[in-house]
């Protein structure tokens, strides 16, 4: 489920310049057939499509990092910082399971390249945890069963962490309306929508993150 | 994977112009669409030239006039919620309400939104279509029910914007930079007809950047709507939508202006309905005899037929919808 779909378009040549450097380069011919970029130990290949340094400051940590203009932050969340919370669902902007923060507002991973991202406070489900105590909205997602099988549900809880960081006590319509952005294939949106609801309130009572 | 390319983002406009001017250069603002093209092979770009340092691009400006001024880099959220869109460009703020989804709001751009690139299977998909400079528009043999109904020629996809009918309803205009120099036309004249180019959307140069959406005041009495007819409440283009901005005295209507989205290469401006409205009080009857006129001479393919009754209902629909905010 979580595998990568494999696009063979992946293999093609973007262009006559680029293909011309992929013969004529090792470190791009790495290039062609889909290997990522390897991480920061190897010093960034100096031709015109190469690896750029970049920093993400993600969940309050700074990382420095190598990464490919065309290397989309879904893909360093989880292949290069091991934050595998945020999901690759569809890849193309229309499931939301890919939901971070970016500066405190919803956003799909997947469509946002990670050269983009610098300077950006990112936040994903790891980042709402306490150490091992998670937060009152994803207490919240337990308790009223605001999930089936799960593989939507850190998507879900982070576009409800942006609605609740803007409105403290949403109306129903309200929560489906900022829940709109995120596909449940179990169906369990009508538990969504109370999980959203009881975080509100408990974020309001108990003073809860 | 997307394909390869380099990235900048310039911190002046002077430097994006400068780095835009290079051959194989793109115009990167939210990316919400521009990835997806890269991804699809649909367009291939070299270098990716992000405007999002250019903070002169941002906002919403009122002007002296009760006009507006919109920076291209705005996003549909803003748009959707700024005050004083909401009460006075009522067409253009629920227009980019009804756009993709919460999140491609949030980051998607009204820049982006009117340079976006066709939706047409066969143009996203593998097919040399005519759009991408083969022979063939595929779409008139083959699939062609969320195709257009007026204004097709060489190629038939309909121009996928929410927001650019809803702006031409308000007579807006853009203005586009260069190293050239700038130019300020008509929204009407962004949009290129297949039977001009049928191989560009619009008239923006490769090293043109759309700088800023400007609003005139709006019609005195003024009141709008987009209706938007979609299968899905989310995420999905428009089958058929219709943007109105009319302005209304006690009585009657002074100006009317109706454009359709889903039905054409570009956003499809219908004009006689507008005439069967002026001078008149909207009335449940005008609106119907509007509406029917609005569909008059569409032109359809084999399997959107359909979309002919959509026109009469999405311009009857924002039509009351207006009738009943007075
Ligand atoms: C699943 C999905 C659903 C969508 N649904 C809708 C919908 O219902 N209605 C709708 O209207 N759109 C929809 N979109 C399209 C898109 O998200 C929006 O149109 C968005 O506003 C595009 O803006 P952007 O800033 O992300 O554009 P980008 O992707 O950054 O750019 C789009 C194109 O415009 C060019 N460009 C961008 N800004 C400028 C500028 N200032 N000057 C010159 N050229 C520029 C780019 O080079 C590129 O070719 C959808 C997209 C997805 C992925
Ligand atoms: S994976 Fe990003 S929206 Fe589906
Ligand atoms: S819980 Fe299974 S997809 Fe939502």
């Amino acid at each position: 489920m979580t595998d990568r779909k494999k696009d063979p378009r992946d293999q093609q040549p973007v262009s006559r310049r680029g293909f011309l450097t992929t013969v004529s380069t090792s470190a791009a011919a790495a290039a062609v057939v889909g290997v990522a970029a390897p991480a920061a130990a190897a010093p960034a290949p100096r031709d015109d499509t190469g690896t750029v340094a970049i920093v993400l400051r993600v969940n309050g940590r700074r990382h420095r990092l190598l990464v490919e203009p065309r290397d989309r932050l879904i893909s360093v969340l989880r292949e290069r910082l091991g934050l595998t919370g945020a999901k690759p669902g569809c890849e193309r902007g229309e499931c939301g399971a890919c939901t971070v923060l970016l500066d405190g507002v919803t956003r799909y991973s997947c469509m946002t390249l990670a050269v983009e991202a610098q300077e950006r406070e990112i936040t994903t489900i790891e980042g709402l945890a306490q150490g091992e105590e998670v937060s009152a909205l994803q207490q919240a997602f337990i308790a009223e069963d605001g999930y089936q099988c799960g593989f939507c549900t850190p998507g879900q809880v982070m576009a409800a962490e942006g609605l609740l960081r803007t409105n403290t006590s949403p109306t129903v319509d309200a929560v489906r309306a900022a829940m709109s952005g995120n596909l449940c294939r179990c169906g369990a949106y009508g538990h969504i929508v109370k999980s959203v609801q009881q975080a509100a309130a408990a974020r309001k009572t108990g003073g809860a993150k | 994977m997307l394909p390869r390319f380099t990235h900048v983002q310039p911190t002046s406009i002077s430097d994006a112009l400068r780095e835009l001017a290079a051959p194989g250069a793109r115009v990167l603002a939210g990316g919400t669409d521009l990835l997806g093209c890269l991804r699809d092979r649909a367009v291939t770009a070299d270098k990716l030239v992000s405007l999002n340092a250019l903070a002169e691009l941002r906002g919403i400006r009122e002007q002296g006039d009760g006009g507006l001024r919109i920076g291209a880099l705005t996003t549909l959220t803003e748009l959707a919620t700024h005050p004083v869109v909401r009460a006075r460009f009522g067409a253009l703020s629920a227009a980019a309400a009804a756009a993709a989804s919460p999140q491609l709001r949030n980051q998607g751009t009204l820049g982006g939104n009117l340079c976006q690139r066709p939706r047409c299977w066969y143009f996203r998909g593998d097919f040399p279509c005519a759009r991408k400079g083969g022979d063939t528009c595929f779409a008139k043999e083959g699939e062609n029910q969320l195709h257009a109904v007026f204004g097709g020629d060489v190629c038939v996809m309909v121009h996928p914007s929410d927001t650019a009918p809803a702006l031409q309803s308000l007579d807006a205009k853009v203005r586009l930079i260069s190293a050239r120099g700038s130019r300020t036309i008509g929204i009407d004249a962004l949009f290129v007809l297949p039977a001009k180019d049928h191989t560009r959307e619009t008239v923006v140069e490769a090293d043109e950047i759309v700088s800023d959406i400007l609003l005139p005041p709006p019609p005195a009495g003024a009141v709008g709507a987009y209706r938007k007819i979609r299968a899905r409440g989310v995420w999905d283009f428009a089958i058929v939508g219709a943007a109105v901005t009319l302005g209304l005295d006690k009585k009657s209507v002074r100006q009317a202006r109706i454009v359709l989205s889903g039905v054409a290469p570009v956003p499809w401006r219908v004009a006689e309905a507008e005439r069967l409205l002026v001078g008149h009080e909207l009335s449940a009857p005008r609106i119907e005899q509007a509406a029917t006129q609005a569909s008059s001479g569409a032109a359809p393919l084999s399997a959107n037929a359909y979309k002919v009754m959509l026109i009469r209902g999405a311009v009857a629909e924002a039509l009351s919808d207006v009738m009943g905010a007075r």
